[in-house]
């Protein structure tokens, strides 16, 4: 009985010095019995072996068993598909985190009075109802330095009426008054780290409420591969995907009311903002109608992505402000299948 | 007995000092005690048992005297003086406290406390304007976000959502009449599918004439072809078995696997049209020996993934028409 041991160990493990076999004799004698085949009790589990290289071995046996067990499964199933022909069930839908996500009790119904209501009084509506025109402002944090430059600049271009101004140090709080007593409707600030901008603050003006955003994967017109031409002075259309809860749904009123009312379709010029798993992806393109099933579409214009950190209501007041939403990392990131947005 | 020359001969010159700090030009003391951070032999603390310095603690300054006297009492050495808030009235303290002292301390003193009130009003200054605030980065915080961002770009199929969303929009004719693309595809393609629905039905009253009436002009066997397509999109294909030319641009998958398959039905349409064609352009009735038409269209089922065709076949056994006829 020992020798068919040792043999079996060992046609499974050539390279193992014969002395480990032994030991594994040693070792498994009280847990195994005589049959060709490995028996374990059902309460011995691969980590009560404390030798560190033989835990191993046997973990990739056990791994190995369970691939090959995996195979033989997948083969079945397709032989029983392919004999099944035509009658065979329709295939399966793969499990993806949009999939999975956990229901958020907060996602818009699209026929809800409550929420139509809502957005009909808030801080947009004077936007949303063609009272005013949006008029930008675009500042960063102090001593603006290479990239985040050139960043402002490109974002003026993207948004129809905005303005760059140097920050000369000023106060925030103080800025404020002045934009609002000048007709402007939006203040964002680039904040920037180490020559690249890593944050985004969204205001606005008259009362209306601040994003905090985070920045990343900037990509300046230059850096884009076929690119098209500069952005031209039309306004463009804007797309806002997946915005699906209420925090969602102010965030992406916000981000539409930065452009007009009526984009001019003459430019041929659109705005996307997609949002995927909370992380905002903004790209500016021009597309062109081959025909009606076909349409191309032309990078061009900066591309960012962002995260939110924060909604505070009313204008920026980091201190004394209420926030309506703060991002938490530690509740909100433990579960990989919920989102906010 | 305080020897103070031999102090600073000692300490000062020839051996070590641990407050002293060298540098090329100069040497520095370190003692918290020193009137002016320099090594001095006038403004060394350890080397001169007559010694006033200010110093401040929480926005309070303080004078400190040591005297002689105390030399031996190294706990009560130095003599703690509060300083008023007020800058004149404070100068005029120390002015008071240090009558009769060297002139060198005195006013060293008075410069110190000069000092300190201008950076406490500087402190209290900023303090008021904008803070800034270091925040630190976890790095595998960081490097965890970036991997999701990634993860979701690739999900986010960019590309595809917004070209989907322009065409619905153009659908939906927010764009008005500035694309003329010509409305009739649409409506000839409305038009088909609802002709194959009726096709089915017409077909099956064909069948009952035939089998009924006597005349089967045809080959006992029928093979109906139904044409789905998985696009939302309305179809935009001619009759099955023409040739389409498209643009090298504009090749893809779905356009490949079209051809090849064109080419297998061009094989079963060249029989069909040996006979006569039926009404309806759907239909198309091949032989029951061309049996081989089933799998290359089986086959290519599988491995089509947008526009595809699926063939129904539909056989009639002669035996049972015979039958019937007669």
């Amino acid at each position: 009985c020992s020798s068919k041991r040792t043999g079996r160990k060992s046609k499974k493990k050539n390279k193992k010095a014969p002395m480990k076999d032994l030991k594994m004799e040693e070792e498994s004698s009280g847990v195994e019995k005589l049959e060709p085949g490995t028996t374990f009790p059902p309460t011995f589990s691969v980590s009560e072996i404390k030798n560190k290289q033989r835990r191993h071995q046997m973990f990739m046996k056990l791994k190995q068993e369970k691939r090959k067990q995996k195979m033989q499964l997948k083969k079945k199933r397709r032989k029983e598909r392919e004999a099944l022909g035509d009658k065979a069930p329709p295939k399966e839908v793969p499990k993806t985190i949009e999939n999975q996500r956990v229901f958020d009790e907060t996602t818009v119904d699209p026929e809800d009075e409550e929420i139509a209501f809502d957005e009909g009084t808030d801080e947009f509506s004077a936007y949303f109802n063609g009272l005013t025109n949006p008029k930008v402002l675009i500042t960063t944090s102090d001593r603006p330095r290479g990239r985040v430059v050139k960043f402002c600049e490109q974002l003026a271009t993207v948004i129809p009426n905005a303005h760059v101004y140097y920050r000369r140090g000023l106060a925030l709080k103080r800025i404020i008054p002045q934009c609002i007593a000048r007709d402007f409707t939006y203040l964002i600030v680039i904040n920037q780290d180490r020559q690249t901008p890593n944050g985004l603050v969204l205001c606005h003006l008259p009362d209306g409420p601040t994003a905090h955003f985070k920045v990343s994967s900037v990509r300046l017109q230059k850096e884009l591969k076929r690119r098209g031409k500069a952005p031209t002075e039309h306004s463009p259309e804007v797309i806002l995907n997946n915005f699906s809860t209420r925090l969602g749904h102010t965030i992406g009123r916000l981000f539409a009311a930065l452009f007009p009312q009526n984009p001019q379709f003459v430019g041929r010029q659109v705005a996307t903002f997609h949002n995927q798993r909370d992380f905002i992806f903004f790209r500016f393109h021009r597309y062109i109608f081959k025909n009606e099933k076909k349409v191309g579409i032309q990078e061009l214009g900066p591309r960012f992505t962002l995260k939110l950190r924060s909604l505070q209501k009313g204008t920026f007041d980091s201190k004394y402000g209420e926030f309506e939403w703060v991002l938490k990392r530690h509740e909100m990131d433990a579960c990989r299948r919920k989102f906010q947005l | 007995m305080q020897h103070d020359d031999v102090i600073w001969d000692i300490i000062g010159n020839k051996q070590f000092c641990s407050f002293k700090v060298k540098t090329k030009s100069q040497n520095f003391c370190r003692n918290e005690y020193s009137i002016t951070g320099v090594c001095n032999r006038s403004s060394c603390p350890l080397a001169n048992s007559q010694y006033a310095t200010i110093r401040e603690e929480k926005g309070q300054c303080f004078l400190y005297m040591k005297e002689i006297e105390r030399a031996a009492f190294p706990a009560r050495m130095w003599e703690k003086v509060k300083l008023s808030k007020n800058y004149e009235k404070a100068l005029e303290q120390i002015d008071e406290n240090l009558i009769y002292w060297p002139r060198f301390l005195r006013h060293k003193c008075k410069q110190r406390f000069t000092k300190i009130t201008q950076y406490l009003i500087r402190m209290r200054k900023l303090v008021l304007k904008r803070q800034r605030k270091l925040v630190p980065l976890s790095r595998k915080v960081e490097s965890r976000e970036k991997r999701k961002e990634e993860k979701a770009l690739i999900a986010a199929q960019l590309d595809n959502a917004i070209e989907k969303e322009l065409l619905e929009r153009l659908k939906q004719g927010t764009y008005g009449d500035i694309y003329n693309f010509p409305v009739y595809a649409f409506d000839k393609a409305l038009e088909q599918q609802d002709a194959e629905s009726e096709s089915d039905a017409e077909e099956e009253e064909e069948e009952d004439d035939e089998v009924m009436g006597g005349s089967f002009y045809k080959s006992l066997c029928l093979m109906i072809e139904k044409v789905f397509y998985s696009e939302r999109v309305f179809p935009f294909v001619q009759d099955v078995g023409q040739r389409e030319f498209v643009a090298e641009d504009e090749v893809e998958e779905s356009d490949l696997s079209d051809f090849e398959d064109m080419n297998k039905l061009k094989t079963s349409s060249d029989e069909e049209e040996q006979d006569e064609s039926s009404e309806e352009e759907e239909e198309e009735e091949v032989q029951a020996s061309r049996s081989k038409g089933k799998s290359p269209a089986n086959g290519s089922l599988v491995r089509k993934k947008r526009a595809y065709v699926e063939i129904e076949y539909e056989q009639e056994t002669e035996s049972a028409s015979r039958r019937r006829t007669t």
